[in-house]
């Protein structure tokens, strides 16, 4: 069994990204679960073609304790046999979503959901590893693999430096390691270059070069997977590429995170961003004229 | 256990159920719904639970009910003397629980022996931050500073649940580095709805980082037994020890009273475990039977009666020569448990006392009582399961009452009621019952006392109990009924 977490800056695509792959995987044969590591639970419902799963931390919230919840309530079933779990959590600005998650993950553990049939469990973790919860998934025995979605915007960018800087922090007492850059277009310019440039700093590679098509949001518009709502169209093919990539890849390494102003000269080299001018740095509009 | 049917004049299970119908009524709808079913008449003869346990807590009752860290810390763990038990977190949880269980222990403080407070002592900092570093700091300072301590468990407190501090990472690094074992168990109070989790996870920590990681230095024997759930409060296992070696077994470990790390690592070696507390420990009980094939018993050594019976039950298990010792050590220890009987049973016959409890006691103290003349009439845990309540019933006389996870309120009222000569509790029910003049025994930490287990508890219980029962005190104050 290859447990893989998948990271990735807030809105970047993680959780269609991850679904389609996941779905990839199952057409090709593959037994998956699906752990969704975010309070937003929305990680399983294009497999479950549901508004939202019911998630461990709801349900526990119901019955008053983990100890009376059973592993039924709520590993669900979806598209391609793919196994799904929410852990859920709190609304924004209230309780700890982060416990959510390691309380979702024990019990996962200790209600024996990780059966030996399965192929690959996939995690997919809230956009900013924030407190030690959310880096419960790369945990000694847990996933060994991290893929992170990124685009050729800064700030995607900038966030997938800072998971790496996670990822080494982990990987120098344990196993886990950075299986590569997930590139979700968002059509900039030359953004294959940039994030094959930004992988190699890293020492990783650029997996896959997901293209952006409105497919993917029609698909998802029916509650469904491309791979699964139109498994002939062309960006079926692309997952599939993708879910064939990450499961033949054996390139996995201990990333080597770039200095602030590394990696702000990848992105003056690339045309993202000017060199700073010192000159009017704190001077205000009416003292500049 | 006894098959005879025994009663209590005027108690039927009408009139408890009644009883217990009064006390409903002070509860809204929800919480009436919620309690009814943790109370109720027993019924003896049918062997098995009359109320629901192990649920959370209503809200608005004051529970008697400690938390997961509490099991850890305090029951399990934490007796273990030749090792040091950090509670992980701020300082409160650590300094708080502190020698209040009275698990006595031996040995020179400081080098063989650690009853000390070990704390991280966690600041903002440390939450924000995360306290990993502080922890790999104070392991290498605890080993520094103790070098003869054997290993050194990790308590996790609530906080270090909630940042979610790897502390399994920063412990498996120190153990390396320091070339003992480092137990990180992940007792945060949060979890579970009392103690009770708090034990299952320690006997799980035991099961994975210390069973079968040494052996015993002396050669096996057919006679080798270990000891487990007794904590040597107030001594107690400073009496059943020798009690058992006196009979002709060799016990080889103590769990966890008083306890030697290396003993209990090798506990995988012995012929038979004999289990007092069963609640704590039986989980630990099961997987060493599970994996080793190492059967288990469960005794009781409270009071002559059941000394007896227990010691019979575990000579079956074993040849003549222990049989012939055990009929021997009984007809050494009967005469002289007889003159402590002839004694104070003068003075506490046909007295009532009411127990609310944790672990075994609520069940294994009930005969103790009845061997001084007692009678029982109501029993409950703080955080037993059903299969506590199972073996409770056949203890109890028949129809009275059995309450789970108890309220004051619901104790206040019972023992209005009940108008018992006794209470055996702990100490938040300590002062309620006092002031209303009815003696009090906390029975927990036997209130400053002990050891109460064995021949040697026998003569001090009852003496505590007729200095409790009979004390002129309580007729200075004005009884509310």
């Amino acid at each position: 069994m290859r447990q893989i977490a998948i990271y990735g800056k807030g809105g970047i695509g993680k959780s269609t990204t991850t679904q389609n792959t996941v779905a990839g995987l199952a057409s090709l044969g593959k037994k998956v679960m699906i752990v969704g590591c975010d309070p937003k639970a929305d990680s399983t419902r294009l497999i479950l073609h549901a508004k939202a799963q019911s998630t461990v931390m709801d349900l526990v919230r119901e019955l008053g304790t983990v100890e009376d919840l059973e592993l039924e309530d709520v590993l669900k079933v979806g598209y391609g046999d793919v196994k799904c779990v929410e852990s859920g959590g709190p609304e924004p600005g209230v309780g700890c979503a982060g416990r959510g998650v390691i309380t979702a993950i024990n019990f996962l553990e200790e209600n024996g959901a990780y059966t030996s049939d399965l192929d690959f469990v996939f995690y997919d973790v809230l956009g900013d590893v924030v407190c030690g919860g959310f880096a419960m998934p790369i945990r000694e025995n847990k996933a060994e693999e991290i893929y992170i979605v990124c685009s050729g915007e800064m700030m995607a960018m900038y966030a997938a430096n800072n998971i790496a800087k996670g990822i080494l922090k982990y990987a120098s007492s344990g196993k886990v390691r950075l299986g590569g850059l997930i590139c979700n277009s968002r059509n900039t310019d030359r953004e294959d270059e940039l994030i094959e440039a930004l992988a190699a700093k890293l020492g990783t590679q650029m997996i896959h070069f997901v293209p952006r098509d409105n497919q993917v949001q029609r698909a998802e518009l029916r509650r469904m997977t491309v791979i699964e709502y139109s498994p002939e169209h062309k960006q079926a093919d692309e997952y599939r590429e993708l879910a064939r990539k990450i499961s033949e890849n054996k390139m996995l390494v201990v990333p080597t995170p770039l200095t602030m102003d590394e990696l702000e000269e990848l992105l003056m080299e690339f045309g993202i961003m000017e060199a700073d001018d010192e000159s009017v740095v704190g001077v205000a509009e009416a003292a500049s004229k | 256990m006894s098959t005879e049917l025994k009663t209590v004049e005027g108690i039927t299970k009408e009139s408890t159920q009644a009883m217990i119908d009064e006390v409903l009524e002070l509860y809204p709808e929800k919480g009436k719904k919620k309690r009814a079913a943790h109370l109720a008449p027993n019924d003896q003869a049918s062997g098995s639970a009359c109320v629901k346990s192990n649920k959370k807590t209503v809200p608005g009752v004051m529970s008697a009910r400690g938390c997961a860290y509490a099991g850890a810390k305090g029951v399990v763990w934490g007796p273990i003397r030749d090792m040091v038990h950090v509670s992980h977190g701020p300082v409160g949880c650590g300094w708080y629980s502190w020698g209040t269980r009275r698990n006595l222990m031996s040995g020179i403080t400081g080098v063989n022996s650690f009853p000390m407070q070990f704390t991280s002592d966690f600041q903002e900092k440390d939450v924000v931050y995360g306290g990993d570093k502080k922890l790999a700091t104070l392991l290498q300072e605890a080993k520094d500073l103790f070098p003869l301590a054997k290993g050194i468990s990790v308590l996790s407190e609530c906080p270090v649940g909630l940042i979610g501090d790897d502390i399994n990472q920063v412990a498996k690094v120190a153990a390396k580095e320091l070339d003992i074992p480092v137990i990180p168990c992940n007792c945060e109070g949060f979890r579970g709805v009392s103690q009770s989790l708090g034990h299952h996870i320690s006997n799980d920590t035991i099961r994975d980082y210390i069973i079968e990681t040494r052996e015993f230095p002396e050669p096996i024997g057919p006679y080798d037994i270990a000891l487990i759930g007794e904590y040597n409060i107030g001594g107690d296992a400073w009496s059943t020890k020798p009690l058992l070696e006196e009979c002709g077994f060799n016990v080889k470990a103590v769990w966890t009273g008083d306890g030697e790390m290396d003993r209990i690592a090798a506990t995988h070696q012995v012929k038979l475990n004999v289990i007092h507390c069963y609640r704590s420990m039986n989980y630990m009980c099961k997987v060493m039977e599970e994996k080793y094939g190492i059967p288990w018993i469960e005794l009781n050594f409270f009071g002559p009666t059941k000394i007896r019976e227990s010691l019979r039950k575990l000579a079956e298990l074993f040849d003549d020569n222990i049989k012939a010792k055990v009929e021997a050590v009984i007809a050494k220890y009967d005469p002289q448990m007889q003159a402590i009987i002839d004694e104070y049973k003068p003075r506490l016959d046909g007295k009532k006392v009411m127990l609310y409890v944790g672990g075994l006691r609520p069940r294994h103290t009930i005969n103790a009582y009845e061997d001084l003349g007692m009678t029982c009439v109501g029993s409950g845990y703080e955080f037993a399961h059903t299969d506590d309540y199972d073996r409770t019933a056949s203890e109890m006389p028949d129809a009275t009452v059995v309450y789970d996870d108890a309220s004051e309120i619901e104790m206040e009222h019972f023992a209005h009621i009940l108008k018992p000569d006794l209470i055996g509790s702990g100490i938040k029910e300590k002062y309620l019952f006092q002031k209303m003049a009815i003696p009090f025994r906390q029975m927990h930490s036997w209130d400053y006392s002990g050891p109460y287990h064995g021949y040697k508890g026998f003569p001090i219980f009852a003496r505590d109990i007729d200095m409790a029962v009979n004390s002129p005190t309580w007729k200075l104050v004005e009884a509310p009924f």
